[in-house]
C-alpha cells in the first residue's frame, strides 16, 4: 500500500492530525488506483512482494476473520499468516478490529480476500497510516526528506551490495513510480480547475493589455511586465522567487488609483511592496489579499476598471471565455509528456535525470490533494509550511505545477473556476449598483488625450511647484476649455482636484483665486460637484468666505453656489456655518454706504453681494437652510438688496425668495418687508429671468388673500397679463401662469384678470403647451370660472373642448386642476350642454376610476375637487335629456364600484333621484337604470330606500319590455332589491314573479341567475312567513 | 536731523507723493531714519539703505524670500542706481509697493522681471527667475525639463505678438486679461497680510505723533 505515497508528503506535512478523507471523485480515483495497484503487485512483482516492511501498516478493518481461507491461521478473533518473516513473526496479523500488515504480498491477498470492500479497506488503511512510506521503507527512505533521500538511497545502495537494501529500493522506486503516476492522473482532472499559470496569465496580460491605454474607455491606463526577460517556462519572475510559486510581476496603472505592483503567482494575484525608487528592486512582501485573477484584483483595486470592464463586459467574457479554455490543455499535454518519461524511469541511472521532475511532482503532490480536503488549515500555517518545504527544493519548473491554494479557499477556487464567467458579470452588475447613477458618467466619445495629457501635465506643476509655478499653471488650466466635460474629468481623473481644493487651505491669495476661479468653472458638472464635496471643498470654501479679500469671497461664494445643487453639498454648507457667512456677504452693499472709500469699493460690494446671494439661492433649495437663512436675518437683507437697480443682483435675490417663500414664515415675513411692491416693480423688469423669478416668487406668496390683494393694489396684475402673451420662454410662462392661477383665487384680481383680456389669452394656452404650463394655465381658468362672466368668457371662447380633451390626460395635478375647472364651468347649464355633448361626463367618470390613490383619497375624504365631481353627475340626474340620463346612469354605476363613491354619491341623494326617473319607457335609459340602482343597492339601506321611494313597481315593469338587455339589468336590480322583505312583497304584489319564472328558462346565465335569485328570495320570505303563521 | 529739517522733507516728499498722506510720509520716514540708526548721523550726510540692509526688510517685513527677485526689487527702489535706497527712493518705492495702482506696479513689476533692462523679458530671464519653482523630481532625467515647459506655458499666454519675447506692451495686455500675472515671474509686490501688518505698524495712532 506504498500508494498512499501519494499522500504521504502531503500529510506528514500539513500535519493534519485526525482528519478523515473526505469522498471526492478524485479521492475516489486515487483510490481505486492504489487498490489495483496494491492488488497486482503480487504478480508482477513477486520478489518485491516479499519484502518486510520496516513497520507493520495497521488500522481498524471491517474484515471478518472467517474471510481469511488457505495459506492463514484462523482462530475466531484473530488471523495469522503462514507467511513469516526472518524472525518467524506473521507478516499478517489480524485481532478483531485491528490488523497488522508486514508486506506488499499481504497487502495484495488482502484486499483480494476483502473483495468489495477493498476500497474501504485501502481508505482505513491510509487514514491510520498517515506516511505509508516511512513505515514501508524506513525514515532514510521517506519522501519528506526530500529529493537528497534519493540520492542517499544511491549512495547506500552502491555502498553495500546487500540484495535486502536493493529489493528496499526496488520497492521504493515502484511506489514513486505509483505516485508519479497518480499524481499525473490527477493533476489531469485538477488542471481543469486551475487558472494560474504562466500562460493563463500572459493571456490575461495580453488581454488587458489589448484594452488598455489613454482615453477614458480603456479599462487601465497601462500595464506592464516589470522584466522583459521571459524564462523559458514562461515565467518572468527570478528563480529564487520562482520556487515560492511566483510567475510574474506586473506595474498596472488604473485609470483612478496610483500605479499598483502585482505580483501574478500561482496561488494567486496579490498587491506587493512595489518597485524601490533607486534600485528598481521588488519588494517581495505581500501587501494585500489574496485574489484569484488580474480581473478580480483590480475590480477590487479600481471602480473605473469594474465600471469600464462592464461596459467590455461582452467583449471581455469572450476573450477571456477562450483564454480560460486554452491553457486548461496546456498543463495536460505537459503532463502527457512527463509519464512516460517517469514510467521509464525504472533503472537507477535515470533516477538522478528524474530528480527534477520528483521535486516538480512533490510540489504539485503536496499541493492538489488539500483540493480534497474539506480542511480549513490555518492559511499562515499553510503558508509557512509551504515555505519550509519548498526551500528544500531547487525548481526551476516549479512555476507550472499547480496553484497551491490554501485549502480553505479550495473549494472556492475551484468553484469559481468553473463559474468563472458568471462570478465575472456577477460582480460587475453589482458594482454599477453601487456607484451613484449621475457619477461617473462619460461623453461616448471622450478621446482627447491630448488636452488630457496636457492637464495632468499641469497638475503635476501644482503639486510640486512654488507659488509662482503655481499661479502660472493654474492660469494656463483655466485656458482649456473648462466647461467641456472631457477637461472636467480630466482634472478630477489626475488627481488635480486634490490639489485644487489642498491650494484653497494656504495662505497664498493668488493660488486660491486662480483654484477658485477653474474650481468656479468646473463645478457646473454634477460629477465634480460631488467629488468636491467628497474632498471635502465646501468647508474650506465657507471659510474663505471671512477672508478680507472681496474677490475671494466673491469665488468661493459663486463656487459654492454651483456646488450646492444637490441636498448632501446643501447641508454641509448649513452644517459649517456657511449659510450665517453668506447672509453676512449680504451685507456687504449696506455697510458700503459708508462714505469711506465708497466710490471705489462700491462695485466690488455690490458683487460680493450678488455672489453670496447666487450661493444663498442655490442653499434655499433645502428646507433647513431656508429656516437658517431666516435665522441668519437674511429677509431683511434680501428686501434691501430687492430695492436695487441691479439685474445681476435682483435674479439671485428674488431666486431666493421664491425658492424661500414655500415657507409660511418667509411669506409672513415677505409681506412684512413690503417685499411684493419691489417684485411687481421687477415685473416690469426687461430681464426674462427676473420676470420668471418674481413671477414664481409671487405665485409661491399669493397663497393669502392679503397677498394677493397687494400684488393687485401695487399693479402687478397687469403686467401678469401682458407676459402672457409671450410664449416662447416655457419657464416663465409657467411662471406667470402660476402667479396668475394663484392670484385669481381672488374673485376682484379674477375680474381684473377679465379686464386685462387675461382669460381669453388662458383660454388660447389650453393646447401645445408643455404640462407645467397647462397645470397653472387650467388652475388659473378654474378660479376664474367661479364668477359667472367669466365661465360665460371660456365658454364663447371654446374653452371648454380643450378643457375636455385635458381629460384623458395623465398628469394627476393637471387632473385635479381640470375636473376642478370643468367642473366650475359646469354650473352653467350652457356649458354642462356643451361638456356633455363633448363627452366631457364620461369622461369625468372615467377619471374617477382613475388608479391614483391621491385623486381618490382626496377627493372622497376632504370631499374636495372630486366629491365636486361626484355632485355634479347626480346632479346631473335632473337633466331632461334621456341620452344625458341614460350615461348619468351608466357612470353612476361604474362610480359605484367604488364603495367609498357609493357611500358619497348615495349621501348625495342619488337613490331618490334615481328612483323619481323609474317612470320610463326608454329603454336604453331602462337598462343603465336598473344597472345603477341594483349597484346602489349594495350600500346601507339603499334597498329598503329605493322601496321607500316607489322605484320598485315600475321597475317590474321593465320585465315586459321587448330588450333582452333590460330583462337581465331588471332581473339583478330586482334580485337585490328582494333581499328586503317589503320589497319581496311589492315585486310579488306587482306580479314579477310569473315574468321571472320565464326568465329562468332564458339562455343567458346572468338573467337566468338573477331572476332565480330573486324568486327563491320570494319563496323563501313565503316560507318564513308560512313558518310563522303554524308555529 | 533736526525737526525743521524734517518738516520740510515731509512737506517735498508728500507733494511729490499722491499715494500717502502727510502723515503716513512722516511716518515712512521716520521709519527710513530708525532702520538707518546711526549710520546717517556720524557721516553726516544721508545715503541710505544698501542693498543688504535691504533685502534684510524685504524678507523681514515682507516675507521675501527669492535672493533674485529681492535683488531686482532693490533696483527697482534704487532708481539713481547708487547702490543705496535713500530716503525719496524709499518713500516713491512704498508707495507703488504698497498702494500702487495697477499701472504702477506693472511698470514696477515689468522693471523687476526684465533682469538686463533691455525692455524685454526673454525666455532665459524667464527661465533664471522660474528654474527654482520646481521642486526637483528625482524620477525626472531632466530637471530643467519642467521649468522650460513653464517658460513655453507662460509665453503661450503672455506673448501676445509671438516674438519669443515679452515686451511691456505684452505683458501689460495679459496683465489686463488676468491679473494674476501681475507678479508672474516671482512674488515681487508684498502678500495683502504683510502689507496690512506692515502698514498697521508703522502708521500707528496718530495720537502719538501729536508733536508734528
Amino acid at each position: 500500500m506504498g500508494v498512499a505515497l501519494t499522500r504521504s508528503a502531503q500529510w506528514t506535512a500539513a500535519g493534519y492530525g485526525t482528519r478523515t478523507l473526505e469522498i471526492t471523485p478524485l479521492n475516489e480515483v486515487i483510490l481505486k488506483e492504489i487498490a489495483m495497484f496494491v492488488e497486482s503487485f503480487i504478480y508482477k512483482h513477486p520478489q518485491e512482494a516479499k519484502y518486510v516492511f520496516v513497520e507493520p501498516l495497521e488500522w481498524k478493518t471491517n474484515l471478518d476473520p472467517s474471510a481469511f481461507e488457505s495459506g492463514y491461521i484462523v482462530s475466531e478473533t484473530t488471523v495469522k499468516s503462514e507467511e513469516v518473516d526472518k524472525d518467524g513473526q506473521p507478516l499478517l496479523f489480524l485481532s478483531v478490529p485491528h490488523i497488522k500488515i508486514r508486506s506488499l504480498g499481504q497487502l495484495s491477498r488482502l484486499l483480494l480476500i476483502a473483495k468489495d470492500r477493498k476500497l474501504k479497506e485501502a481508505q482505513a488503511c491510509i487514514k491510520a497510516n498517515r506516511d505509508p512510506v516511512t513505515k514501508i521503507l524506513g525514515l532514510d527512505y521517506n519522501t519528506v526528506k526530500e529529493d537528497t533521500s534519493t540520492v542517499n538511497i544511491l549512495d547506500k545502495i552502491t555502498k553495500d551490495e546487500d540484495p535486502e537494501s536493493e529489493i528496499k529500493m526496488k520497492v521504493g522506486m515502484l511506489l514513486k513510480q505509483l505516485d508519479l503516476y497518480l499524481l499525473n492522473h490527477s493533476l489531469k482532472r485538477i488542471s481543469l480547475q486551475i487558472c494560474l499559470n504562466p500562460t493563463t496569465v500572459k493571456n490575461h496580460i495580453e488581454l488587458l493589455k489589448h484594452f488598455s491605454g489613454k482615453g477614458e474607455q480603456t479599462v487601465l491606463e497601462s500595464i506592464d511586465y516589470t522584466s522583459d526577460y521571459e524564462f523559458s517556462n514562461g515565467c518572468r519572475a527570478p528563480p529564487w522567487r520562482q520556487i515560492h510559486g511566483e510567475i510574474c510581476y506586473v506595474l498596472v496603472k488604473p485609470h483612478d488609483v496610483e500605479t499598483l505592483c502585482v505580483t501574478c503567482s500561482t496561488e494567486g494575484v496579490f498587491l506587493n511592496g512595489g518597485k524601490t525608487e533607486d534600485e528598481g528592486e521588488i519588494n517581495y512582501e505581500r501587501k494585500s489579499e489574496m485574489y484569484k485573477d488580474l480581473v478580480t484584483f483590480l475590480k477590487e483595486k479600481s471602480a473605473k476598471f469594474s465600471e469600464n470592464m462592464s461596459k467590455q463586459d461582452i467583449r471581455f467574457t469572450e476573450e477571456w471565455k477562450k483564454e480560460n479554455e486554452e491553457p486548461k490543455e496546456v498543463p495536460k499535454k505537459e503532463e502527457a509528456d512527463a509519464l512516460p518519461k517517469a514510467f521509464l524511469a525504472s533503472s537507477k541511472n535515470i533516477l538522478e535525470k528524474n530528480q527534477i521532475n520528483f521535486g516538480k511532482i512533490q510540489m504539485t503532490k503536496r499541493l492538489e490533494p488539500t483540493l480534497n480536503w474539506k480542511a480549513t488549515v490555518d492559511f499562515k500555517k499553510h503558508k509557512s509550511l509551504l515555505r519550509n518545504t519548498q526551500e528544500k527544493k531547487h525548481g526551476g519548473r516549479l512555476g507550472r505545477s499547480g496553484p497551491p491554494v490554501s485549502p480553505g479557499r479550495a473549494q472556492l477556487v475551484r468553484k469559481s473556476a468553473e463559474k468563472i464567467e458568471e462570478i465575472l458579470s456577477d460582480s460587475s452588475s453589482e458594482n454599477e449598483e453601487d456607484e451613484e447613477p449621475p457619477d461617473r458618467r462619460q461623453e461616448a466619445n471622450a478621446d482627447l488625450p491630448s488636452e488630457y495629457w496636457q492637464i495632468q501635465k499641469l497638475v503635476k506643476y501644482l503639486k510640486g511647484g512654488n507659488q509662482t509655478a503655481t499661479v502660472i499653471a493654474l492660469r494656463s488650466m483655466k485656458d482649456f476649455n473648462l466647461a467641456q466635460e472631457t477637461c472636467q474629468l480630466a482634472i478630477r481623473d489626475v488627481g488635480g482636484l486634490e490639489v485644487l481644493i489642498n491650494l484653497l487651505d494656504t495662505d497664498e491669495v493668488k493660488c486660491k483665486i486662480g483654484s477658485l476661479k477653474i474650481l468656479k468653472e468646473i463645478s457646473h458638472n454634477p460629477q465634480i460637484r460631488r467629488n468636491i464635496v467628497d474632498l471635502g471643498g465646501l468647508p474650506v470654501m465657507v471659510n474663505i468666505l471671512d477672508s478680507p479679500h472681496k474677490s475671494l469671497k466673491c469665488l468661493a461664494a459663486e463656487t459654492i453656489a454651483n456646488v450646492a445643487k444637490f441636498r448632501r453639498a446643501r447641508r454641509a454648507v448649513r452644517h459649517h456655518g456657511g449659510i450665517t457667512k453668506l447672509v453676512a456677504l449680504l451685507d456687504c452693499a449696506q455697510s458700503s454706504a459708508k462714505p469711506a472709500q465708497s466710490s471705489l469699493y462700491d462695485a466690488r460690494d455690490v458683487e460680493v453681494a450678488r455672489c453670496g446671494a447666487l450661493a444663498l439661492w442655490s442653499c434655499s433649495k433645502s428646507n433647513a437652510n431656508k429656516e437658517a437663512i431666516r435665522q441668519a436675518g437674511g429677509i431683511p437683507l434680501l428686501a434691501h438688496l430687492l430695492k436695487t437697480s441691479h439685474e445681476n443682483m435682483l435674479i439671485p435675490v428674488v431666486g431666493t425668495l421664491q425658492e424661500c417663500a414655500s415657507e409660511e414664515n418667509y411669506r409672513a415675513a415677505i409681506k412684512a418687508e413690503r417685499i411684493i411692491e419691489n417684485l411687481v416693480k421687477n415685473l416690469n423688469s426687461e430681464n426674462e429671468q427676473l420676470q420668471e423669478q418674481c413671477a414664481m416668487a409671487i405665485y409661491q406668496c399669493a397663497e393669502d388673500k392679503e397677498t394677493r390683494d397687494l400684488v393687485r393694489l401695487h399693479g402687478g396684475l397687469k403686467p401678469l397679463a401682458s407676459l402672457l402673451n409671450n410664449t416662447d420662454n416655457k419657464e416663465r410662462l409657467a411662471a406667470v401662469t402660476g402667479a396668475i392661477w394663484k392670484c385669481s383665487i381672488s374673485k376682484e384680481n379674477a375680474t381684473k384678470f377679465r379686464e386685462y383680456e387675461a382669460i381669453e389669452t388662458l383660454v388660447g394656452l389650453l393646447t401645445d403647451q408643455p404640462e407645467e404650463v397647462l397645470v397653472n394655465v387650467v388652475g388659473a381658468l378654474g378660479e376664474c370660472c367661479q364668477e359667472y362672466e367669466n365661465r360665460v368668457l371660456v365658454r364663447k371662447c371654446g374653452g371648454l373642448q380643450p378643457l375636455v380633451n385635458l381629460l384623458v390626460g395623465i398628469n394627476q395635478t393637471l387632473l385635479v386642476n381640470v375636473t376642478k375647472a370643468v367642473g366650475a364651468c359646469a354650473v352653467e347649464p350652457e356649458s354642462m350642454m356643451i361638456i356633455d355633448r363633448l363627452d366631457g361626463v364620461r369622461l369625468l367618470w372615467s377619471l374617477l376610476k382613475n388608479p391614483h390613490p391621491d385623486v381618490k383619497a382626496r377627493c372622497w375624504r376632504n370631499g374636495s375637487l372630486l366629491v365636486g365631481g361626484l355632485e355634479l353627475i347626480v346632479n346631473l340626474l335632473k337633466s331632461d335629456n334621456k341620452e344625458v340620463l341614460a350615461s348619468v346612469c351608466a357612470a353612476i354605476t361604474n362610480i359605484a364600484k367604488d364603495q367609498e363613491n357609493l357611500a358619497a354619491i348615495t349621501d348625495l341623494g342619488v337613490v331618490p333621484l334615481l328612483s323619481k326617473l323609474a317612470n320610463t319607457n326608454n329603454d336604453k335609459l331602462r337598462r343603465h337604470l336598473a344597472e345603477a340602482i341594483s349597484r346602489c343597492c349594495m350600500w346601507g339601506r339603499n334597498r329598503v330606500a329605493f322601496g321607500e321611494y316607489k322605484a320598485v313597481a315600475p321597475l317590474v315593469r321593465y320585465l315586459k319590455s321587448n330588450d333582452a338587455n333590460v330583462h337581465r339589468a331588471t332581473a339583478q336590480a330586482l334580485y337585490q332589491l328582494s333581499e328586503d322583505a317589503d320589497n319581496c312583497i311589492t315585486i310579488h304584489e306587482n306580479g314579477a314573479v310569473k315574468l321571472l319564472l320565464g326568465m329562468i328558462g332564458s339562455s343567458d346565465q346572468d338573467l337566468q341567475e338573477a331572476a332565480a335569485g330573486c324568486i327563491s328570495n320570494i319563496r323563501r320570505l313565503a316560507l318564513a312567513i308560512d313558518k310563522a303563521r303554524y308555529t | 536731523m533736526n525737526r525743521k529739517k524734517l518738516q520740510k522733507l515731509t512737506d517735498t516728499l508728500t507733494k511729490n507723493c499722491k499715494n500717502f498722506n502727510k502723515f503716513e510720509v512722516k511716518c515712512l520716514i521716520d521709519l527710513f531714519y530708525n532702520l538707518m540708526g546711526e549710520v546717517t548721523e556720524r557721516q553726516g550726510i544721508t545715503i541710505g539703505l544698501d542693498r543688504n540692509a535691504f533685502r534684510n526688510i524685504l524678507h523681514m517685513t515682507f516675507g521675501m524670500t527669492d535672493d533674485m527677485i529681492m535683488d531686482r526689487v532693490f533696483r527697482g527702489f534704487d532708481e539713481d542706481n547708487d547702490g543705496y535706497v535713500n530716503v525719496s527712493e524709499w518713500i516713491y518705492g512704498l508707495s507703488v509697493f504698497l498702494r500702487g495702482t495697477l499701472e504702477e506696479k506693472m511698470k514696477y513689476c515689468f522693471e523687476v522681471f526684465d533682469l538686463n533692462g533691455d525692455g524685454f523679458i526673454s525666455k532665459e530671464e524667464m527661465f533664471h527667475m522660474l528654474k527654482n519653482s520646481l521642486l526637483k523630481q528625482p524620477s525626472e532625467e531632466d530637471p530643467d525639463e519642467g521649468i522650460k515647459d513653464l517658460v513655453e506655458i507662460t509665453l503661450k499666454k503672455m506673448d501676445h505678438d509671438h516674438d519669443g519675447k515679452l515686451s511691456f506692451t505684452d505683458y501689460e495686455q495679459a496683465v489686463r486679461e488676468e491679473t494674476l500675472l501681475l507678479e508672474a515671474f516671482g512674488p515681487c509686490l508684498p502678500d495683502p497680510k504683510s502689507q496690512m501688518e506692515f502698514e498697521a505698524q508703522v502708521f500707528k495712532d496718530p495720537n502719538e505723533f501729536n508733536d508734528i
